[in-house]
C-alpha cells in the first residue's frame, strides 16, 4: 500500500488543530504561525496531488479503503478529476482565511483557528469520500464548527443567524440520512464506486433523489430555501463568510454531481424541468433582490444564490458544456466570492459598517483597494477575461442545447448581475466622499494586499487560461455523461 | 450448590448490604467509610460478574432465573455505571448533607433489584426485583427530606409508581390466568393461540415498564422527580432503572411473546413515536437543566424503543448500543452539573451556564461535545447511536418511524444548541469553584473523550454487543 496521501490531506489540519489546542492562548503569533504553516503545507500537498494526478483517466485515483465499522461500512476515500479541483480550492482558500484573521478577529483567536482548521478537515473529507456514510459524516460534521464560527465571532444578530443556519441545514440533511440508509438496504452497500456499477433500482430513485435534493438544496442554497444564507453571511465574521461562500456552498454542488446525478440518473432526468424552474427563479428573483440591498454582504450573498442557480442549471443540462461550465462556475465563484467577502471585510474592519450608503468616493482614499475591487466586480459579473465569464458562457451554451427559452431567461441573469455589481461598485468607490469618517481611512496593508492580489491574479490568469482546470475534469465529465446516458438508455429500453 | 455459584454476584451484593448495615448501626460516623466501601463492593461485584460470564445460557432455580451473555453484559453495564455514578456524586452528597449510612446502602439495594430484574425468567422473580429496585428509589428520591421539593418528588414517584406496579401486577395475573404459568418458557409453550387475555396482560405489563423508562404517555412524573430529587439521585434515575427496565422489556417481549410480535409491535411504535416527539417539543421551554435532561431522556428512550420495535436481533443490539452511548453521555452531562457549584451551592438553571466558555473553557468544551452528541450531530457518538437505530428501522421499511424520529432530532437539536448558545454566545457571569474531586474530573474527561473519538473505531463498543442473540 502506498503512502495515504488523501488521508494525510484530511488529517493534517485536524492534527494542527489538536496542536493548537495545547498552545497557550496568549501566544498569539505562535498560534497564527502554526495554523498558517499547517494550512500552507496542506496546500502544497494538494498541489503535489494535482501534479501527480493522472488526467487521462476517469477512474478514482489514490483510493484508500479500510474496514471501519465491521461488516457494514468501509472508510473509502479517493479523487477523480472533478473532486480534486474542489480540494485545491479548499486548501487554497483556507490559508487566506487564516491570514485575514489578523484584523477581524479580536477575541478567542485560538478557538477560531481551531474551528477553521477543523472545517478544512471536514470539507476536504466531503470532496474525497467515496462512501455515502463517510460523506454524510463529513457533510454534517461541518455544522458544528460553522455554527460556532457564526455564533461566537459573528455580528449583532449572530444568534438568530447561527440557529437558522444550523436548523435549516440539519433539517435538510436528516432526510438524506434516511436515503443513505435506504440505499444500504436496497443495494447492499454504500460504496459509491460499487453503486455506480450496480445502479439503483429506478422505482426507488425518485424518492431517494428528493431526499438528497432536500439536503443539497438547502446547502446550495436554492430558492426557496436560500433564506438562511443572507443571514448567515451577514453575521459571520469575514473568514466565516469566505468559508461559507467559497467552499461550503460547493459541497452541495459537488453532491449534485457525485450523488444526485451519478446515483439516480433516471430521477435526475425526471426532475430536470423542476430544477430548471427553480434555478431560473433563483437567478432572476435573487438578482432582483440583490439590487435592492443596502448591505454589502447581503448583496453579495444574494448574488451567490444567483450564481449557484447558474451552477445547478448547468449541471442538469447533462451536456459536456453545461456540466463543465457548472464545475468551472463553482471554482470561479469560490475564488470571486471569497475575494468579494475579503474586500467587504477590509472596509468593515476600518469603519464597522456594511451599509452601502456609508461609503462613496473610496477611490480617492483607497486607490489600490478600488482597483482590486474592480477586478472582483468584473469577475463576478462575468466579464470576458475573468473566470466568471468562462463558467457562465459554458453553462449558457449547454442550456441553449437543451432549451432556448431557459437559456434566454438565464441570460437575463447575466445582465442583472452586471447591474447590481456595477451599481454596488459605483456607490462604494465612485462619487463624492461625503462620509467624514472615510477621510482617515487607510489603504490596504501588506497582508490584505497580498491576499487580494493573489485572488485577483488567479481570477485573471484562469480567466485567460482555463486549461489547467478543464484538462483535469474533462475526461471525468465525459465519462460521467457517458455513464449517465448509458443508464438512461438502458432504462428506456426496458420500459419500451 | 452449582445454582448458587452462578448467582454469586447477587449473593455477594446481598451479604455486603447486610454487612454494611451492621457496620452502620454499630459504628458511629461511619458514613464516609460505608460510601467508599460500597463503591469498592460494586467493583468487586463487577469483577465477579465478568468472571462468571458463561459460555452457554444457564437456567437456574426451576428455570426462573437465567444467566447468559446478554444478562451478564447488562449487569456489568449496570455495575460499572453505578460505580461511576457513586464516584462522581461523592462531593455533591457530602456537601448537601445527604451522606447518611442509608444512602449508599439504598443504592446497593436498588442495584441488587436491577440485577434480579435483568436475569429474571419468571414473572414473580421479575416483580420482586422490580419492587426491590423501586422501593429503594422512592426513599432515595425523598432523601433530602427537609427540602420540600425532594419530599414532593419522593411522594409523587411513590404514588405513581405504586399505581404502575399495580397495573403491572394485574397484567402478570392476566397472563398467569390465560397461560397457567408465570415462567417465561412455559408461557411461550402455553400461549400458542393468540388470546385477548394475554394481549391485555402484555399491554398492562408494558404500561408498568414504560413508566419505569419514562416513555410517553407514562412520563408525567419524570420532570418533577428529576428536578426535585438531589442531583446525585437524579443521575441514578436517568440511567440505571432505564437500563434494567429496557432489558426486561427485551427479555419479556422477545421471550415468551415473540410469536405475538404483530400484536405488541404497534404498542412499542406508539410509545416510541410519542416519546421521541414529545420529549423533543416539551424540552424547548425548560429553564432548569434537570427538567431539560428529563425531557431529553424521554426522547432518548423513544429512540431506544424504536430499535426494539423492529423485531430483529440487529434492532435489539442497536438498542443496547444506544443505551450504552446514552449512558456515557448522561454520566458526562451530570458530571458537568456537579461542577457548577460556587461555595458549596450547586446551580442547575439554564441561565447559570451563561458565558461559561469564558470562565471555564475546558468544562464548556466537554459540555459542548456532550450536547452536540445528545443532539446526534456527526461525528460524535450520539450520532452513531441514532444511526444504528435507524439502520435497523429502515431495514424493515418502517419509513414513517424513521422520518418522525429524525425530524424530532431536528427539533431536539434546537434546545441542545440553545444551551451551547448560552454557554458560548452569552455574557459571562461569576466563576464557579474549581476544587472538584479527581474522580469527577477523570470521569468527565474520559467520558467526553469517548464521545469525541468513538468514530475512530466504533467496533470497540459494537463488539461487546454483536454477540447478543436474544431471538
Amino acid at each position: 500500500m502506498s503512502f495515504p496521501i488523501i488521508s494525510s490531506l484530511i488529517l493534517l489540519p485536524s492534527i494542527g488543530a489538536l496542536f493548537l489546542f495545547f498552545i497557550n492562548s496568549k501566544n498569539i503569533t505562535g498560534i497564527k504561525y502554526v495554523s498558517l504553516f499547517v494550512s500552507i503545507i496542506n496546500f502544497l500537498i494538494s498541489i503535489y496531488l494535482w501534479l501527480i494526478f493522472d488526467q487521462s483517466t476517469y477512474e478514482f485515483q489514490f483510493v484508500e479503503s479500510r474496514v471501519w465499522i465491521k461488516n457494514f461500512i468501509n472508510y473509502k476515500v479517493g479523487v477523480d478529476g472533478i473532486s480534486i479541483l474542489f480540494i485545491i480550492l479548499t486548501t487554497f482558500i483556507i490559508p487566506l482565511c487564516i491570514l485575514s484573521v489578523n484584523s477581524s478577529i479580536k477575541n478567542r483567536l485560538k478557538e477560531f483557528l481551531i474551528a477553521i482548521l477543523l472545517m478544512e478537515t471536514l470539507m476536504i473529507g466531503v470532496f474525497c469520500s467515496l462512501d455515502l456514510v463517510i460523506f454524510y459524516l463529513f457533510f454534517e460534521g461541518g455544522l458544528i464548527p460553522m455554527f460556532l464560527i457564526i455564533g461566537i465571532w459573528g455580528g449583532e444578530r449572530r444568534v438568530y443567524s447561527a440557529f437558522k443556519f444550523f436548523l435549516f441545514t440539519l433539517l435538510g440533511s436528516v432526510l438524506m440520512l434516511i436515503a443513505v440508509i435506504s440505499i444500504y438496504w436496497i443495494a447492499g452497500t454504500t460504496d459509491v464506486e460499487e453503486l455506480y456499477k450496480l445502479g439503483i433500482d429506478p422505482k426507488y430513485q425518485n424518492l431517494l433523489w428528493l431526499a438528497f435534493f432536500s439536503s443539497f438544496a438547502v446547502k446550495t442554497p436554492m430558492w426557496p430555501v436560500h433564506t438562511w444564507l443572507p443571514d448567515a453571511h451577514v453575521e459571520a465574521p469575514t473568514a466565516g463568510s469566505v468559508l461559507l461562500a467559497a467552499i461550503l456552498l460547493k459541497m452541495a454542488g459537488y453532491g449534485f454531481i457525485r450523488f444526485s446525478i451519478g446515483l439516480f440518473p433516471v430521477a435526475s432526468e425526471y426532475f430536470v424541468p423542476f430544477i430548471f424552474v427553480i434555478s431560473l427563479i433563483a437567478i432572476i428573483y435573487t438578482s432582483l433582490v440583490a439590487l435592492m440591498q443596502d448591505d454589502m454582504k447581503k448583496l453579495i450573498a444574494y448574488s451567490s444564490v444567483a450564481h449557484m442557480g447558474f451552477v445547478t442549471l448547468g449541471l442538469f443540462t447533462f451536456t459536456q458544456q453545461g456540466v463543465e461550465g457548472g464545475i468551472f462556475q463553482m471554482i470561479s465563484h469560490g475564488i470571486v466570492s471569497a475575494a468579494l467577502f475579503f474586500s467587504v471585510g477590509v472596509v468593515y474592519d476600518r469603519t464597522h459598517s456594511r451599509r452601502i450608503n456609508d461609503y462613496g468616493g473610496l477611490v480617492n482614499v483607497m486607490p489600490k483597494y478600488s482597483i482590486l475591487l474592480m477586478v472582483f466586480t468584473l469577475g463576478s459579473l462575468g466579464l470576458p477575461g475573468t473566470t466568471g465569464f468562462i463558467g457562465e458562457f459554458l453553462i449558457l451554451m449547454g442550456t441553449f442545447k437543451k432549451s432556448f427559452l431557459v437559456a434566454a431567461i438565464a441570460s437575463l441573469g447575466v445582465i442583472l448581475a452586471a447591474a447590481y455589481m456595477l451599481w454596488l461598485y459605483k456607490r462604494v468607490v465612485f462619487g463624492e466622499l461625503t462620509n467624514q469618517k472615510l477621510l482617515k481611512i487607510i489603504d490596504l496593508n501588506k497582508v490584505e494586499l497580498s491576499i487580494l492580489t493573489l485572488l485577483a491574479l488567479s481570477i485573471i490568469f484562469f480567466g485567460f487560461y482555463p486549461d489547467p482546470f478543464s484538462n483535469t475534469y474533462s475526461v471525468s465529465v465525459e465519462n460521467f455523461l457517458n455513464e449517465y446516458n448509458d443508464k438512461l438508455n438502458s432504462y428506456n429500453l426496458q420500459n419500451q | 450448590m452449582i445454582n448458587l455459584f452462578f448467582i454469586s454476584t447477587e449473593i455477594f451484593l446481598s451479604l455486603s448490604i447486610l454487612f454494611l448495615l451492621l457496620i452502620g448501626v454499630f459504628k458511629k460516623n461511619s458514613e464516609s467509610f460505608i460510601y467508599n466501601f460500597s463503591c469498592i463492593i460494586l467493583l468487586v461485584g463487577l469483577a465477579i460478574n465478568i468472571n462468571l460470564n458463561p459460555q452457554y445460557p444457564i437456567d437456574l432455580f426451576n428455570n426462573s432465573y437465567k444467566i447468559d451473555y446478554f444478562t451478564t453484559l447488562i449487569k456489568s453495564v449496570i455495575l460499572i455505571s453505578a460505580f461511576l455514578v457513586m464516584l462522581c456524586s461523592l462531593n455533591y452528597v457530602k456537601q448537601n448533607d445527604i451522606l447518611k449510612i442509608e444512602y449508599p446502602i439504598l443504592i446497593l439495594c436498588s442495584i441488587l433489584g436491577m440485577l434480579v430484574m435483568v436475569s429474571s425468567n419468571d414473572l414473580i422473580v421479575f416483580y420482586v426485583g422490580l419492587e426491590l429496585q423501586s422501593l429503594a428509589l422512592y426513599v432515595l428520591a425523598a432523601f433530602k427530606r427537609d427540602n420540600i421539593l425532594s419530599s414532593e418528588s419522593g411522594l409523587k414517584y411513590f404514588i405513581l409508581s405504586a399505581l404502575s406496579s399495580g397495573l403491572l401486577l394485574y397484567g402478570c395475573s392476566l397472563i398467569y390466568g390465560f397461560s397457567s404459568s408465570t415462567n417465561f418458557d412455559l408461557i411461550y409453550q402455553n400461549s400458542e393461540s393468540i388470546e385477548y387475555g394475554i394481549i391485555f396482560g402484555i399491554v398492562f405489563i408494558l404500561v408498568g415498564l414504560a413508566f419505569k423508562i419514562t416513555a410517553v404517555p407514562f412520563h408525567m412524573w419524570a420532570p418533577d422527580v428529576y428536578d426535585g430529587s438531589p442531583t446525585s439521585v437524579t443521575v441514578i434515575f436517568a440511567i440505571l432503572p432505564k437500563i434494567a427496565a429496557l432489558t426486561v422489556i427485551i427479555n419479556f417481549l422477545y421471550g415468551p411473546f415473540l410469536e405475538m410480535f404483530d400484536q405488541w409491535q404497534a404498542v412499542i411504535i406508539f410509545l416510541s413515536i410519542g416519546s421521541m416527539v414529545f420529549g423533543a417539543i416539551a424540552a424547548i421551554g425548560q429553564k432548569k437543566l434537570k427538567r431539560l435532561i428529563a425531557y431529553s431522556s424521554i426522547s432518548h428512550m423513544g429512540f431506544a424503543l424504536a430499535g426494539l420495535s423492529v423485531g430483529t436481533n440487529e434492532g435489539i443490539q442497536n438498542s443496547i448500543i444506544y443505551l450504552i452511548i446514552y449512558l456515557i453521555m448522561n454520566i458526562a452531562f451530570f458530571c458537568c452539573l456537579f461542577m457548577l457549584k460556587r461555595e458549596n451551592q450547586y446551580f442547575d438553571k439554564v441561565e447559570d451556564l451563561s458565558g461559561l466558555s469564558k470562565n471555564h473553557p475546558l468544562l464548556s468544551l466537554s459540555m459542548m461535545v456532550i450536547l452536540f452528541s445528545l443532539a446526534g450531530i456527526p461525528p460524535l457518538a450520539g450520532f452513531f447511536a441514532k444511526f444504528y437505530i435507524f439502520t435497523a428501522v429502515i431495514e424493515q421499511s418502517m419509513y414513517f418511524l424513521a422520518i418522525v424520529g429524525l425530524l424530532s432530532t431536528v427539533i431536539a437539536a434546537f434546545y441542545y444548541i440553545r444551551l451551547i448558545k448560552v454557554m458560548y454566545f452569552d455574557e459571562q457571569k461569576e466563576r464557579y469553584d474549581l476544587n472538584h474531586s479527581i474522580g469527577l474530573k477523570m470521569i468527565l474527561v474520559v467520558s467526553s473523550t469517548i464521545i469525541l473519538i468513538y468514530f475512530i473505531n466504533p467496533n470497540i463498543i459494537n463488539n461487546f454487543v454483536s454477540n447478543i442473540t436474544v431471538i
